[in-house]
């Protein structure tokens, strides 16, 4: 059972949860950028959630099933077609063996979620299937995906779901229902980030923090999965400070001395020196991962708790949805 | 390594909504270091639900939860509204600052790092010399006789930030960070020193380069160092480098 890539993409990486308890050896996090839409993807071929699938950036690549699959595309609308026919996302596709699997153009976010009912068969390194491609370690071979790579996978547990149509749809076979992503991911223009305070807020300017949430941000063409580079007003410290390395998080907003604020994202280093402002809730991560360079974003201050409720509603309704797709597919 | 200890309060702040940080003090210092250590390694003996893991540093230690678990924990006993994770996990690791023990001296692990000097191995070597009207032999036999903290490791996988290196040597960065760093270069930059385990960009003056691998991904833990350990560096010959490093390959 493997997937064969035809074309490579741009950039296209196999990616879990991450690569947790090891950030005190420096071992970077890594992982899904849009980690609700993996979890989702996961649980609609009928997956642990924790399971790895395939990260797939701006223009995607071109992928032979070698063998009967069921996946699911969740995630940035880059245009998914089966043989050349669009295919839905957020729901499960059966696509016979011999299908093409291809992406087109990107029409909202920037990052698709694919994932194979069984997952991929490949070792773990530090307990994660993520590929930490600055470390060259885990998911296929340590790199990003490239033509002619082969990935096995995995046996699935189940076969056939019975929920899936009996009738062939543009190459695939698949459910009449779907999952209502908004709750979880949502493209918008100029989105809001929502943030809390950083450990270093109150050593900016009165001025930087009112312009923080005030004005738009823009992404540069220098972010990647380590961080996004964002051009705004300048964001300047009351005094000229230097800070010992400490541990960073994912969503942690630090601002270099040149003003221009970096969000670390889930290739980060594991420590860095600059002052953070804010850290945006963990919620509102998988929005951020969705924003293209070259596009805005508003940053808004909630307070610890309300960025808690938010983070335990969410988890809530992905409970929900899990049992929503387990009655589903056992219909 | 004795100092006496004076334990200065320590302050708890979230950082995010899923992490927080227990900060000890501000400046680097051994009874510092010494109080991150003990409550990493009493947390990490008891770990409270929800724990993912913690990262020390200078001054602070961070600690990663997931906050479900961290909620879910305390639901089973009392049905709240909304309980914060928080305010949990900071309660729980107050109460354990409280009752614990910092008295009691660590125990250090020692590793010996051996270092091929100067030459290829070392481009900075000469700079570093001239720097402080030493001659490069001087500075080879400074650097090997110190005895330094990892006090935390970061910045690149398996990287320690090594403290104690001696004034008579600490060398400002380049101004300008070379693009790529052979792993296992030993570099200075101010006050510190420190080897670099997998090739990066990087600014530090590099004064030798060890054939001994510091990042191991496929072993658990996979870095070589760990924050507490003691490093000294043993100066090798170019045929001593080169001997240990085929050996290094076979492993």
């Amino acid at each position: 059972m493997s997937i064969r890539v035809s074309k490579a993409g741009l950039l296209t990486s196999i990616q879990d949860l991450g690569r947790k308890g090891f950030q005190q050896h420096g071992v970077i996090v890594s992982g899904a950028m849009d980690s609700y839409s993996l979890r989702i993807a996961n649980l609609l071929v009928g997956n642990d959630e924790k399971e790895a699938g395939l990260e797939v950036t701006l223009m995607g690549p071109t992928l032979e099933i070698e063998s009967d699959c069921l996946v699911a595309i969740t995630g940035g609308d880059l245009t998914p077609s089966v043989n050349g026919k669009p295919v839905p996302m957020w729901k499960p596709l059966f696509i016979p063996k011999g299908g093409t699997l291809s992406f087109g153009p990107c029409r909202t976010g920037c990052r698709s979620y694919l994932s194979v009912a069984g997952g991929f068969s490949i070792n773990e390194v530090l307990n994660s299937k993520s590929t930490y491609l600055r470390g060259e370690i885990g998911g296929y071979k340590g790199r990003a995906l490239q033509t002619d790579d082969v990935l096995p996978l995995s046996v699935p547990a189940a076969s056939k779901p019975a929920f899936l149509s009996n009738e062939l749809i543009n190459g695939v076979y698949t459910s009449s229902w779907s999952v209502n992503y908004k709750e979880f991911v949502h493209f918008t223009k100029k989105p809001s980030v929502r943030v809390i305070n950083g450990g270093q807020f109150d050593l900016f300017t009165a001025e930087s923090q009112s312009h923080f949430t005030q004005e738009p941000f823009k992404v540069s063409n220098q972010s990647d999965r380590m961080g996004y580079r964002m051009d705004g007003p300048s964001l300047q410290l009351q005094e000229k400070k230097e800070l010992l390395s400490e541990a960073v998080s994912q969503g942690s907003v630090q601002v270099p001395p040149d003003g221009n604020p970096i969000i670390l994202l889930a290739d980060r280093q594991t420590t860095g020196g600059y002052p953070k402002i804010a850290q945006v809730i963990t919620a509102d991560l998988p929005l951020l991962a969705q924003v293209k360079p070259g596009e805005s974003i508003y940053f808004s201050h909630i307070s610890l708790h309300e960025a808690e409720k938010i983070y335990l509603e969410k988890e809530q309704l992905l409970q929900e949805l899990k049992i929503a797709i387990n009655l589903a597919s056992t219909k | 390594m004795n100092q006496t200890i004076t334990k200065a309060p320590a302050v708890i702040s979230p950082l995010g909504d899923s992490a927080l940080v227990i900060t000890f003090g501000d400046s680097i210092q051994y009874d510092i270091h010494k109080q991150i250590k003990t409550c990493k390694d009493s947390i990490e003996l008891n770990p409270f639900p929800g724990f993912i893991e913690c990262v020390p540093a200078f001054t602070n230690l961070t600690i990663f939860y997931n906050p479900l678990e961290v909620v879910a924990a305390v639901k089973k006993k009392e049905k709240k509204e909304f309980v914060s994770p928080f305010e949990v996990v900071s309660s729980i690791l107050q109460s354990k600052l409280e009752n614990e023990q910092t008295e009691k001296e660590l125990d250090h692990r020692t590793v010996s790092i051996p270092v091929c000097y100067g030459g290829e191995y070392g481009p900075d070597l000469e700079y570093v010399a001239r720097h402080h009207n030493l001659t490069p032999e001087e500075v080879i036999s400074i650097h090997s006789e110190g005895e330094y903290l990892a006090y935390m490791i970061g910045f690149a996988p398996g990287f320690p930030f090594l403290g104690g290196l001696s004034e008579k040597i600490a060398t400002p960065r380049r101004s300008s960070p070379r693009t790529s760093i052979p792993a296992g270069s030993v570099g200075i930059a101010g006050m510190q020193t420190g080897v670099y385990p997998i090739s990066t960009p990087g600014g530090w003056q590099l004064i030798g380069q060890t054939p001994i691998k510091l990042f191991l991904p496929e072993q658990n833990p996979p870095s070589l160092l760990q924050a507490g350990d003691i490093v000294k560096f043993e100066p090798i010959s170019k045929e001593e480098y080169q001997e240990l490093q085929a050996k290094e390959g076979e492993k």
